[in-house]
């Protein structure tokens, strides 16, 4: 049997991110999979001839430039390319274009009102401040609002010091930003529908709402906090798909001696009077560590890899209460040639953006509507990316891949599972979605990989297949996520330890939690912290 | 008598017209001349597509000179610090010439077209200088800046696209090599070289036939991801491989009025391009005795913390500030190494490599003022030096 100082279980990218720093530490660290790949879903596969898909994550904005610096990742190969502005197809033949250029996006907006386009600098102002105050805790550990240790006062002290620092009204604002739906929010700054339906789009994603539901406002700053190169707001590609970012992370691991296993699933998290003492593969084998990190969603680690009788039953119920609903499911496409857009100019800059085809806030309700009533949106918010138009390396010259994001789609039909037929079902409304606007779109296909909540989930094993590792809504952030008291990536036995998603900052290809993770591993080992400190933003 | 003037205008470069079609920007600026471009469409974009496609950028206002004759050889090797008979023909070479005192004047490129025919390629004008160190060899010297332009293509597709091209045996090109060859009448010369750090190369042809230069690459390069590219996305790939550019990281000796304000090779970090072993050249007294009794600069480059750019900063040797040591001449954050660089210049026996150093930055955020003193790093290699800038034949993509 084996003995390592720290496994850690899941090789998706806040898992490698949390082997790397434990490893640079000088710590002895085993890094498994279940899957003959790495990423879990920060992955890019060959899946068809030469084309690699994206096939979960589709995009880079939230990661770290902190940690990208910290574990050389642009040494180790990952390269992040921008990708300018975006389009919302219209039902009348229009569309709405958002631009790099601030002066031509000005000009666009103003196209259809010039108050809107007015707004727009103070709607960005007004999102630019919640995102400034998040940001500044992301790379922190949150503090436990009941406890009395230094640290966690000296956090919440900072929490409280950045809080007023806002000012009086600012302050009101924020409190009303967390908890006000998208639709409220952006009805304070625009009076057109189809700008406010770009831009609520951000409130919803990977989460099971609405955008008329209370919380998704905060979402939104999940998407608007992306930072390539420092410009906050901005999103990328990495060059190759989003698996190069774990291909890099990897690489990174490797190169301070960590080792990493693939095909090596968990079955069972192995503890012993409290105390973890290793992991039980599938295969049987056993692995002995005096440190286990799980970059498992929290139901996977708890419910699924852990003995009920090493769990409180408080624990257990809050874990079982966790929100981790599946809302989005993926429709990966293989084009045998650029489709044709004819609403837009030729030659349009925003052929290199993401594309709509959703333009009414209405239309963006009764999308959410069809999730309620147990199915897919017949009608869905897509967010659809053509890498390939910047990256060459995804599919051969001339060819495209075209990652759908697709919005909503249930974890099951109704209560029962989703059934052969239904899952194609569900990958032509999308297909049939985007021909409308793109004629020539269904005859270049030459490929189609369609994915439900359950696919993701049995493959990628994130509980319903949920982008975030559970939902980023108010009871389930910062010292509340995943569940109070648990904040702190610690687990409710020791030497057990959470770095993914489910908990602070959450989900999108971060890798704050593993990093934030490691940083509590190192405390408690009694090691120097290695871990980076924010930039900053003043 | 009719009266001759000289053109006020700037001049427009051959590929004007093409890049006229492109430009949505209209941001120029001069360059020794002529019209240059800051960028065409997006100047983020422009940069990112030399570290992921290929980006096209006009070379034309380079100052070009053929140098022939008996004593070509002969010639450069007196002229420059590096040993020009170990650049064999089809070969090309990075070269540093110096005045009397050992102080650099310019920076280049040498390509050795044919036995005993070279161009000199560099950034400022020097016929004077180079006449005059003609003297007592037989060469001819002709200025050819105005018959010769140039396009660099740079980027993982270059390859790609030039073989796209047809233009056959560029995969046997290896870093530094250039070839000739037939196209469509004209002779087009390619080089395997660039200002990017990157895999790259820069196509040579006369005037005539760079429209049809022009065309024939961006269309062999559509399905590659080509882009037309300004001097501002230049600039930053310039800093992330670690290449100094004249009037910014160095002033040419010829020019400088204060006494001091210029730099040798060895100053430059260029120490690997003086060869005291071969026969006399111009500064090689001066630079023996900088050897032998120590060098005031040094050039360095610097991995600095946090990501507030370092223009004009102060450089000092500890955190509390002090007297300073020296000053960025260059500074970006690096997109692509996600790095906060700069070059710069500091006294020796300061920015040994390895050594922490501390750089005094200020920046404005919503009008206020900050200022940090960041710790810098010493680093030897290139920002940003990725395997495939070597690799022969060259990766697709």
């Amino acid at each position: 049997m084996k003995t390592y100082d720290a496994i850690v279980i899941g090789a998706g990218h806040n898992g490698l991110t949390n082997a790397a720093y434990l490893a640079k530490s000088g710590l002895n660290v085993v890094c498994i999979e279940k899957n003959d790949y790495i990423g879990g879903a920060t992955v890019s596969r060959n899946l068809y001839k030469d084309w690699f898909y994206s096939n979960c994550s589709y995009v880079v904005s939230l990661l770290r430039p902190e940690i990208y610096r910290d574990l050389e990742l642009a040494r180790h190969g990952l390269q992040v390319t921008p990708y300018g502005g975006g389009t919302v197809f219209m039902e009348n033949g229009d569309y709405l274009g958002s631009y790099p250029d601030p002066e031509v996006h000005w000009r666009e907006y103003a196209r259809f009102s010039r108050a809107d386009a007015d707004a727009y600098e103070r709607y960005s102002a007004d999102t630019m401040r919640q995102c400034r105050f998040i940001r500044e805790f992301l790379l922190r550990t949150p503090p436990d609002p009941a406890s009395f240790k230094p640290r966690d006062l000296r956090e919440l002290a900072y929490l409280g010091a950045k809080f007023f620092d806002m000012g009086e009204q600012r302050m009101y604002d924020t409190i009303r930003f967390w908890t006000m739906s998208v639709a409220e929010y952006l009805d304070e700054y625009f009076e057109t529908d189809v700008i406010k339906c770009a831009l609520s789009g951000s409130g919803i994603i990977g989460t099971a709402l609405g955008i008329h539901s209370p919380g998704t406002a905060y979402v939104l700053l999940h998407h608007y906090m992306g930072e390539v190169d420092g410009n906050m707001g901005a999103w990328g590609f990495a060059r190759g798909g989003t698996g190069a970012v774990a291909q890099a992370l990897a690489k990174s691991f490797r190169s301070y001696g960590g080792e990493l296993r693939t095909e090596a699933g968990v079955e069972q998290i192995l503890v012993k009077n409290g105390k973890v003492q290793g992991v039980a593969l599938s295969s049987g084998e056993e692995i002995n560590a005096k440190v286990v990190v799980s970059n498992m969603d929290v139901k996977n680690t708890f419910l699924r890899c852990m003995d009920k009788n090493d769990l409180t039953e408080e624990f257990y119920n809050r874990v079982k209460n966790f929100k981790i609903r599946g809302s989005s499911g993926k429709v990966n496409i293989a084009l045998g040639g650029m489709p044709t857009f004819p609403a837009l100019p030729k030659d349009s800059p925003l052929l290199d953006g993401d594309m709509h085809f959703i333009d009414s806030m209405e239309r963006m309700e009764r999308a959410y509507d069809d999730w309620k009533e147990g199915t897919w949106s017949k009608d869905p918010y897509v967010d659809m990316t053509i890498p390939t138009v910047s990256d060459p390396t995804m599919a051969p010259p001339g060819k495209h891949f075209v990652s759908c994001f697709v919005q909503y789609c249930p974890a099951q039909i109704e209560g029962r599972d989703w059934t052969e037929e239904e899952r194609q079902q569900f990958g032509q409304t999308v297909i049939d979605q985007i021909g409308e606007y793109s004629p020539d779109f269904k005859s270049l296909i030459e490929h189609v990989e369609i994915r439900t909540p359950a696919v993701i989930e049995d493959e990628i094993g994130i509980t319903e297949g949920n982008i975030f590792h559970g939902e980023l809504t108010m009871d389930q952030l910062l010292f509340n996520r995943p569940i109070p008291g648990y904040a702190q990536y610690r687990g409710p036995v020791g030497g057990l330890y959470m770095c993914g998603s489910s908990t602070h900052p959450g989900g999108g290809i971060m890798a704050a939690p593993g990093c934030n993770a490691a940083r509590e591993i190192l405390f408690d080992l009694r090691r120097p912290d290695i871990t980076p400190v924010n930039f900053g933003d003043d | 008598m009719s009266k001759t003037e000289v053109q006020l205008d700037r001049r427009k470069s051959p590929f004007y017209p093409r890049q006229a079609e492109l430009d949505r920007l209209n941001q120029w600026h001069e360059w020794k001349g002529y019209r240059s471009a800051d960028g065409f469409w997006e100047m983020d974009l422009e940069y990112f597509a030399q570290r992921n496609s290929a980006g096209v950028f006009d070379l034309t206002p380079m100052t070009k000179y053929r140098i022939t004759g008996p004593d070509a050889l002969d010639y450069l090797n007196r002229l420059v610090t590096r040993d020009m008979t170990k650049i064999k023909p089809g070969r090309v070479a990075y070269a540093v010439w110096c005045d009397d005192e050992g102080q650099v004047i310019d920076d280049g490129t040498i390509f050795h077209l044919n036995e005993g025919e070279y161009r000199l390629c560099s950034q400022e004008r020097h016929m004077s200088w180079l006449q005059a160190a003609a003297i007592g060899m037989d060469v001819r010297i002709i200025d050819e800046t105005e018959d010769i332009c140039g396009l660099a293509v740079q980027g993982p597709t270059s390859f790609s696209i030039l073989k796209n091209m047809g233009l056959h045996g560029v995969e046997t090109l290896k870093p530094f090599d250039l070839m000739a060859l037939n196209f469509h009448g004209a002779e087009l010369m390619i080089s395997r070289t660039g200002f990017t750090g990157d895999l790259g190369y820069e196509l040579w042809i006369s005037p005539d036939s760079a429209l049809h230069l022009w065309d024939t690459l961006f269309e062999a390069g559509k399905l590659h991801h080509i882009r037309a590219i300004g001097t501002h996305a230049l600039e930053l790939a310039r800093i992330e491989a670690g290449f100094i550019a004249a009037y910014i990281d160095f002033l040419p000796a010829n020019v400088t009025v204060r006494s001091g304000r210029s730099r040798s090779p060895l100053e430059l970090g260029l120490g690997w391009l003086v060869d005291f072993e071969k026969p006399n050249f111009n500064g090689r007294r001066a630079l023996i005795e900088e050897k032998k009794r120590g060098s005031t600069w040094r050039l360095v480059k610097l991995d600095i913390e946090g990501n507030k750019e370092a223009h004009h900063s102060y450089i000092y040797d500890n955190k509390k500030g002090g007297e300073n040591i020296g000053f960025i001449t260059s500074a970006a954050w690096s997109p692509v190494c996600k790095q906060n660089i700069a070059l710069g210049t500091v006294r020796t026996p300061h920015g040994k490599v390895g050594d922490k150093l501390y750089v005094e930055i200020y920046y404005q955020l919503e009008m206020h003022w900050s200022r940090v003193m960041a710790q810098a790093t010493v680093v030897s290699k290139p920002f940003w030096d990725p395997p495939r800038k070597r690799v022969t034949p060259p990766a697709s993509n």
